[in-house]
């Protein structure tokens, strides 16, 4: 059984459909990238994924479970227990130290524990850094807290909108090999992104359309195999 | 405390001492509406008082009078174990007698030199106040008809009556009538008050005693008490019921009015009280409403990080409140010192601290800050998480 697997989902407001018939499969602990113009459905596919909205038509299995049937509230439980979000811009709670935005995420979820906190910090590089309000950080620093508030409480799913997207070169670099590095340890990793350079390094890359899913690229760094399925 | 109390109270925290200058309009926001209100309860529950005060310097509210033909000193004692020390601003033991004054009937009125002047504040002494032995005041009137005026020595006599036990005596054994007194006095003040006090001469009892060669049995005592209403009349009615001897009675025309006027002030001052806390309600919550719309981002991003509504509106309500507490401890030490300002400036008089007010208007404080956080702590629950994704 995949860990996600969207069924014909289609997403209607009026006339427009933000998605159209989309069907995917993420097997635990993938790495896929989601690439796509503005309008492209990305947003809207991000939001069903990550428990923020629901579908028009089709299912959402995640774990097994239909999302698309769940309750708002049954889908905050979800979102809080299965994901870990990452923005592309950070969205730290700018009067919470950085390792109290990490614990922020604990709160939410079970028990804050300041200890495993900092570790996630030390995990991400920032531990010297844990006290410092985000307006003291950098944005490579500020996506860096993100991540580790992502990670905190071991999500099924780590779900990350343009994480690159506000970050320099030297920053990027540094966060994609974060998600490397998360991906050797088993993480799910999807990734929304314009960036082709962060794209190719997901195992698997699908390009929306106009709400469509019109390109699926497996990039085996393995092999070094690169498969196109249009 | 457990780790999540810890944590909540720890972002509260957070919240208001790393957001100062916007926490810092709420909190004066806060602070103004219970200075007012603390201060104005302060004004409300003291204005009696200061009132009081004021009312006594228009003289005496209550008179004893005899319950049959007179009275004495130690029925006025006995009468005054019935008020509370803290209230009796002063009471004056009167003695009316005529006498005369070259060769004119007078009414002299014999008394307590000392306690007239805190039950007759108005009285206008022209000179000084008579205050040893031999020493008199004279109405203006007298003054005037007689040409006297302070300094002057004048000669008082006085005539017992037919009844008088002693004259009978001496006229029997000396079988002559030896009817006059005489006492030689000194004129210290002239009495101004612009009333029926100024057609009488004023002396203290122990100079009548010794002019009349008897202890003056008192016709009337006046006693001013700082207290009005109901506990004027409690104190009336429990000298009349245990004094056999006296009978007490409120002077209407000064109680009445008192009454009047203190229960418009004290209305006047509950509906200002109630205003202020309208308007402390309508600004407390627009602060908030304005705080909550700022941080709607914050709120959209817990909420994605799955904050359930109920812990988002415990969130905001528990920054509400420490918030109100904070306001409520600040008002009650300026709503003190707003109170003292008005009485100085107002009643000339400094205002007594009440303990009670500090617990009061913090939890009043905190209460109407909850109340006022109710409906934009509301409308915080309805951000959608997905907005903070969109980057919107």
């Amino acid at each position: 059984m995949s860990l996600l697997e969207l069924k014909n989902v289609s997403k209607i407001y009026g006339d427009l459909h933000a998605l159209d018939d989309v069907s995917m499969k993420v097997e635990k602990g993938e790495w896929v990238a989601i690439m796509g113009p503005s309008g492209s459905g990305k947003s809207t596919m991000m939001n069903i994924i990550g428990c923020m909205d629901k579908p028009s038509l089709g299912e959402v299995l995640l774990d097994g479970v239909d999302i698309a049937r769940e309750s708002g509230k049954n889908l905050t439980t979800i979102r809080r227990d299965k994901i870990g979000l990452i923005f592309q811009q950070f969205h730290l709670v700018g009067y919470l130290t950085a390792v109290e935005n990490v614990m922020l995420a604990q709160y939410y979820h079970s028990i804050p524990d300041e200890k495993e906190a900092m570790e996630a910090l030390e995990r991400v590089g920032l531990a010297d850094r844990a006290r410092h309000l985000p307006s003291q950080l950098s944005g490579g620093e500020q996506q860096r807290v993100c991540v580790a508030r992502a990670l905190i409480n071991h999500p099924e799913i780590v779900l990350a909108d343009e994480p690159t997207g506000n970050l320099d070169e030297a920053n990027e670099s540094i966060v994609v090999e974060l998600f490397h590095k998360l991906h050797d340890e088993g993480t799910t990793l999807i990734v929304v992104t314009h960036d082709p350079e962060v794209a190719e390094v997901a195992q698997r890359t699908l390009v929306l359309r106009d709400g469509r899913l019109v390109k699926e690229t497996v990039n085996d760094h393995f092999t070094g195999v690169i498969h196109y399925n249009d | 405390m457990n780790k999540k109390r810890k944590m909540y109270f720890r972002m509260i925290t957070a919240s208001l001492m790393r957001r100062r200058s916007r926490m810092l309009i709420a909190l004066l926001a806060i602070a103004i509406g219970a200075t007012i209100l603390s201060g104005l309860v302060t004004i409300y529950y003291d204005v009696p008082r200061q009132m009081g005060a004021e009312f006594r310097n228009y003289g005496a509210n209550m008179i004893l009078v005899a319950s049959e033909e007179s009275f004495t000193l130690e029925d006025v004692d006995q009468s005054m174990s019935y008020i509370k020390q803290n209230e009796l601003v002063g009471v004056t033991p009167y003695h009316y007698e005529t006498v005369r004054i070259h060769e004119l009937p007078v009414l002299a009125a014999a008394m307590d030199l000392e306690q007239v002047q805190k039950t007759s504040p108005y009285w206008n002494v022209d000179g000084d106040w008579a205050a040893s032995d031999g020493e008199l005041m004279i109405g203006k009137t007298i003054a005037s008809d007689m040409q006297l005026g302070v300094g002057d020595s004048i000669t008082v006599t006085w005539t017992p009556s037919a009844g008088d036990a002693e004259a009978e005596t001496t006229a029997q054994n000396e079988d002559e009538l030896i009817l006059d007194n005489e006492m030689e006095m000194t004129i210290t003040g002239i009495v101004e008050t612009g009333g029926s006090e100024e057609d009488y001469v004023y002396m203290s009892l122990a100079d009548m005693e010794t002019l009349t060669g008897t202890v003056p049995d008192l016709d009337i005592a006046e006693v001013s008490v700082s207290a009005s209403g109901a506990d004027l009349e409690n104190y009336k009615n429990a000298i009349t019921d245990n004094v056999d001897a006296v009978n007490a009675r409120l002077v209407k025309r000064v109680t009445a009015s008192e009454t009047t006027v203190l229960s418009k002030l004290q209305a006047l001052v509950l509906l200002v009280t109630i205003i202020v806390l309208a308007l402390t309600m309508i600004t407390v919550a627009t602060t908030m409403t304005a705080v909550v719309t700022e941080r709607r981002k914050e709120i959209g991003l817990r909420k994605a990080l799955g904050a359930s509504d109920q812990s988002i509106r415990m969130e905001f309500l528990g920054e509400g409140l420490l918030l109100g507490g904070l306001g409520g401890i600040l008002g009650s030490i300026l709503g003190f010192a707003f109170a003292q300002a008005v009485s100085i400036n107002v009643f000339s008089s400094s205002i007594s601290f009440r303990p009670l007010l500090v617990p009061i208007t913090i939890i009043v404080s905190v209460v109407v800050t909850g109340a006022a956080c109710m409906i934009p702590v509301r409308s915080a629950t309805d951000v959608d998480p997905a907005l903070v994704l969109k980057g919107e």
